[in-house]
């Protein structure tokens, strides 16, 4: 079995943990004789500590020998670079965290610690989540497992490139424009985007705070259901959290659609799509159909608005968000200023990258006096229309498919020199976020290259309960 | 100051909250602590934390607002105010922008024809920051203060003079003590007060240009430091220079204002909605269930003093100053047949030597039951007024039941009129001098006999029974 453990899906794994037939210490050593031989080549970890997580794994195993049973016991978990794990460094992608070890867990860590996960290590991403591609990364280059000369996409590139290419089972991402549904789509993996309070953001170095979400990355669909139930729910360290029941999602899966109604929204198939990644959905659309889904046209008008609102409001958020690392408390500290001012200045400057810098320039700039109404304030309003159209869309149907991005994944390199280009490759992600929904991205076929295609599930507040079921029922066909 | 300038003069209050922990984390609000012993990721800014609100936090303001007759908006939301200093863990502070806890209201100064109400344009709750502290070659922060709750109370600029400050800031103090919101513990920096003050001639109605002089931390400092500000500003203006929009500061041990900063280099704070908290939905329900946890307020509970207690209204006016005396006299009240000499022991001895040893009623062994049977004791004829001072001294060290002390000591008043006059009978005898001069109507000298009687009895003996044994013995004789 070890060797090839690596390859299963999580919730196959558990099974064996749990019949004995397998060990967590196996698990987590067959997990890190993969990462050994594979993480040169896709530099999806950004930090292992080989010793404690095979500590970890041996008092899992003694616990289970005690009797415990947990839900997640002895599973590893890969985490990324901007969720804290108590011990651990949390770096986001940044020079500016260098030397901080987290005094804490996230929530979402506790919850699945207490479940009996183990955390072997943290993924690469773009440095603050800031990005599309995890070029962005101050730390290093991830590349796709599927074909090391294109990005993984991000900014949860390493979560996505690990599940891909067989370096964790599961994984933890972040989206807060479609940092786990891209990724997961360029690595050909399942991601998930939930609803806006669904799971406790408690812990998650905030980008953007009204749009930010963990969620889980995974090799299917069950495994992705399976995780989200144990993170999600109401947590008294974030407020925003829903007091919602959370369902117990893997007793939801079907194999069929019936009675199921589906959206195509018409906005976005967009013009100067790839025509693989096209025809890719629109099979997959024509598999739902044959599940027994209803399939109709629906609208969503103010798309072509989401890119110039997102930016906004994500850099507006951002600016503030970012402005506690400062060199006074943690992290880095460029010496020798002589007063506050200038270090603030020196270690800012060399704690952040490029991308970030122009995030914060552009979100202070929103928030200017003088500017305020005319940026932020209006992107606010254009946010509640967003979100008018996702109501009025699932008015008509449960659910709505559409690719997760225009394209496939493209060369390391090629994009990173226009943000423009990159940040319009968020247009049809990003609405999601804006208005709170959840989504999911589901492998839907591959391009004449070999490059995986993301089939993206959206669905209405807390209706992740529908996107899976559509996810599950669809996956199953597909490999069938 | 020159007559033709008139000050107008506004207050910004920040009054830390009474409340257990900070305002968005479990930590202690304990002051003097070791630094950066009551902090934790929350109100240190770490990544990835974030605040839950103090609902206890909210309630003090609300109860604030109510009291001072503000109006409790029924939406109010918290905002992310930006800027850098070392002090502020997150480089923004969460306050409260354009929609604040509590809108108008008034508090009322002076008294009698001179009263009057000063607007208070706002309240607001925010969180308070860390502390710089520097040593001979480094700087450092204590934390222990970041976050603790924060009431920004706002007058309109209508102070009038530096007494009107003063006044107004009593005032409020009181208020916010009988409310219970704060300790108002200058010395523990509970309350710090921004002052911006504008001169203009007189009769003009439109303001001039203020100056603001920020982070004063005791009352009397703003006092003087406006006395200062309004007559440099008269000065300027009579010198025919302009006064220049700017932030200064009080130097107490100089006695002036310097000027800190311009308006030009202002921050812009960059104000947004703070997005990990939800809005304040306030029900009128909720809000009328705290305004049932009202207190009496001081001039409410003086008119009543007066006409409950028949007590003068300078009396009722000096025991309301501080709720915990209000409250201590009517407890003592409850427990002596006469509230109104439960008044006057208050008013002379119980607050003559708390201000000598400069101490507060908490801390007073005496309770107000003691006092009470004190008064009793002393209005009964148990003990003389001479003997209960004397015990109401020793409670004022040592605590202690009055009816033991009295019976310990064996201080109990001579009435029984048979020990009373062998007490006469020896003194009248001893004394023929004395005796003849009152006989020949130098009548002063009664009291001579009275304070031989007494020193006899040592002290235990009525008086006023032992004068008119003496002058009845005295005449009989003649």
């Amino acid at each position: 079995m070890p060797g090839s453990a690596a390859d299963m899906t999580m919730c196959t794994a558990l099974d064996l943990l749990q019949a004995g037939k397998l060990s967590s210490r196996d698990l987590v050593r067959g997990l890190l004789d993969r990462i050994r031989n594979s993480d040169c080549l896709t530099g999806a970890y950004v930090d292992i500590d080989e010793a404690d997580a095979l500590r970890q794994a041996d008092a899992a195993d003694a616990a289970r020998a005690s009797g415990a049973r947990g839900r997640l016991l002895g599973m590893p978990i890969a985490v990324k670079d901007v969720i804290n794990v108590e011990g651990q460094s949390c770096r986001c992608g940044s020079r500016i965290l260098e030397g901080y070890v987290s005094p804490y867990d996230a929530t979402a860590i506790a919850r699945l610690r207490s479940e009996g996960a183990i955390f072997v290590g943290r993924t690469n991403m773009d440095e603050f989540a800031m990005g599309s591609s995890t070029e962005n990364s101050a730390l290093k280059v991830t590349r796709n497992p599927v074909n090391p000369e294109y990005v993984p996409g991000g900014s949860s590139g390493g979560s996505a490139a690990a599940v891909g290419g067989g370096e964790a089972i599961a994984a933890l991402g972040t989206d807060t424009g479609g940092s786990i549904r891209q990724p997961a789509a360029f690595c050909g993996c399942v991601g998930l985007k939930p609803t806006y309070g669904r799971v406790s953001r408690y812990g998650l170095t905030a980008f953007a705070s009204s749009l930010d979400q963990i969620g889980p990355i995974t090799r299917d669909v069950r495994d992705a259901a399976k995780l989200l139930e144990v993170i999600a729910g109401l947590d008294s360290m974030d407020s925003t959290t829903a007091d919602r029941p959370v369902p117990v999602y893997t007793d939801l899966l079907r194999d069929t659609l019936t009675g199921v109604r589906l959206g195509l929204p018409r906005e976005y198939f967009v013009k100067g799509m790839q025509p693989e990644v096209e025809k890719a959905v629109r099979s997959a659309v024509d598999v739902c159909r044959g599940l027994g889904a209803e399939v109709v046209d629906v609208s969503l008008p103010h798309t072509e608005y989401a890119i110039a609102t997102y930016y906004i409001i994500a850099t507006a958020e951002a600016s503030a968000n970012l402005a506690r690392f400062d060199g006074v408390r943690y992290g880095l500290r460029v010496p020798g200023a002589k007063d506050p001012v200038e270090m603030y200045g020196t270690t800012r400057a060399a704690g952040f990258g490029p991308e970030v810098k122009r995030r914060i320039i552009l979100g202070t700039y929103v928030l200017s006096s003088g500017y305020y109404d005319a940026y932020y304030v209006c992107a606010q309003k254009v946010r509640t229309l967003i979100r008018q159209d996702f109501d009025e869309a699932f008015r008509q149907c449960d659910a709505l498919l559409a690719p997760v991005t225009p394209t496939a994944a493209y060369r390391i390199g090629e994009r990173i020199g226009d943000p423009l280009v990159m940040y319009l490759g968020d247009i049809l992600t990003a609405p999601v976020n804006l208005a709170g929904i959840c989504a999911m991205s589901v492998p839907c076929g591959k391009t004449g290259q070999g490059l995986p295609v993301g089939l993206q599930i959206l669905g209405p507040e807390f209706g992740e309960s529908a996107i899976l079921r559509v996810g599950y029922a669809y996956e199953s066909a597909r490999i069938a | 100051m020159s007559g033709e300038f008139v000050p107008a003069i506004g207050l910004e209050l920040h009054v830390q909250l009474k409340t257990v922990s900070k305002m968005f984390c479990g930590c202690s609000t304990a002051y003097g602590m070791e630094p950066n012993t009551q902090v934790c990721p929350v109100c240190l800014g770490y990544p990835g934390a974030m605040p839950v609100m103090n609902g206890e936090a909210i309630r003090l303001t609300v109860l604030t607002g109510l009291v001072i007759g503000s109006r409790i908006g029924s939406f109010s939301k918290f905002d992310r105010k930006s800027y850098f200093y070392p002090d502020m863990p997150k480089n923004y502070q969460i306050s409260q922008y354009d929609q604040p806890l509590c809108i108008g209201g008034g508090v009322e100064i002076g008294t009698g024809v001179k009263s009057r109400t000063i607007g208070v344009t706002r309240i607001h709750l925010e969180e308070d920051v860390g502390k710089n502290m520097h040593f001979r070659n480094q700087s450092g922060v204590d934390f222990n203060r970041a976050g603790v709750p924060l009431m920004e109370i706002v007058s309109e600029p209508v102070l009038a003079s530096p007494e009107e400050a003063y006044d107004y800031l009593l005032a409020l103090k009181q208020i916010l003590q009988y409310a219970d919101v704060s300790d108002c513990n200058l010395e523990e920096g509970n309350v710090r007060c921004d002052v911006n003050c504008s001169l203009r001639p007189e009769g003009q109605t439109e303001l001039g240009t203020k100056t603001e002089i920020k982070n004063m931390n005791t009352f009397k400092g703003v006092f003087h430091a406006l006395k200062y500000e309004i007559g440099r500003q008269v000065e300027v203006l009579d010198g025919g220079g302009r006064v220049v929009q700017e932030t200064r500061r009080w130097d107490p041990d100089a006695g002036v204002t310097q000027p800190m900063r311009a308006k030009e280099d202002a921050h812009d704070y960059r104000y947004f909605p703070e997005p990990d908290l939800a809005p304040v939905l306030l029900s009128a329900g909720q809000v009328q269930e705290w305004s049932r946890g009202l207190p009496e307020l001081p001039r409410a509970k003086r008119e009543r003093f007066v006409k409950q207690y028949g007590i003068p209204d300078y009396d009722a006016g000096v025991l309301v100053a501080d709720r915990h005396v209000a409250d201590y006299y009517e407890n003592a009240a409850r427990c002596a047949p006469d509230a109104k000499a439960v008044s006057n022991w208050m008013m002379t001895e119980m607050l003559r030597l708390l201000a000598e040893r400069g101490t507060d009623i908490s801390r007073v062994p005496v309770t107000p039951g003691a006092l009470g049977m004190l008064v009793r004791l002393a209005g009964d004829g148990t003990i003389n007024s001479n003997t209960a001072k004397e015990v109401f001294a020793e409670m004022f060290e040592k605590g202690g039941d009055p009816v033991e002390i009295v019976k310990r000591r064996g201080l109990t008043q001579i009435t029984d009129s048979g020990a009373l006059e062998g007490f006469v009978d020896q003194v009248l005898r001893e004394n023929p001098g004395p005796v003849a001069e009152v006989r020949s109507g130098k009548t002063v000298t009664v009291k001579y006999l009275i304070g031989q009687v007494m020193k006899l009895s040592k002290g235990k003996a009525d008086p006023r029974a032992v004068s008119e044994l003496i002058e009845a013995k005295i005449k009989r004789g003649a």
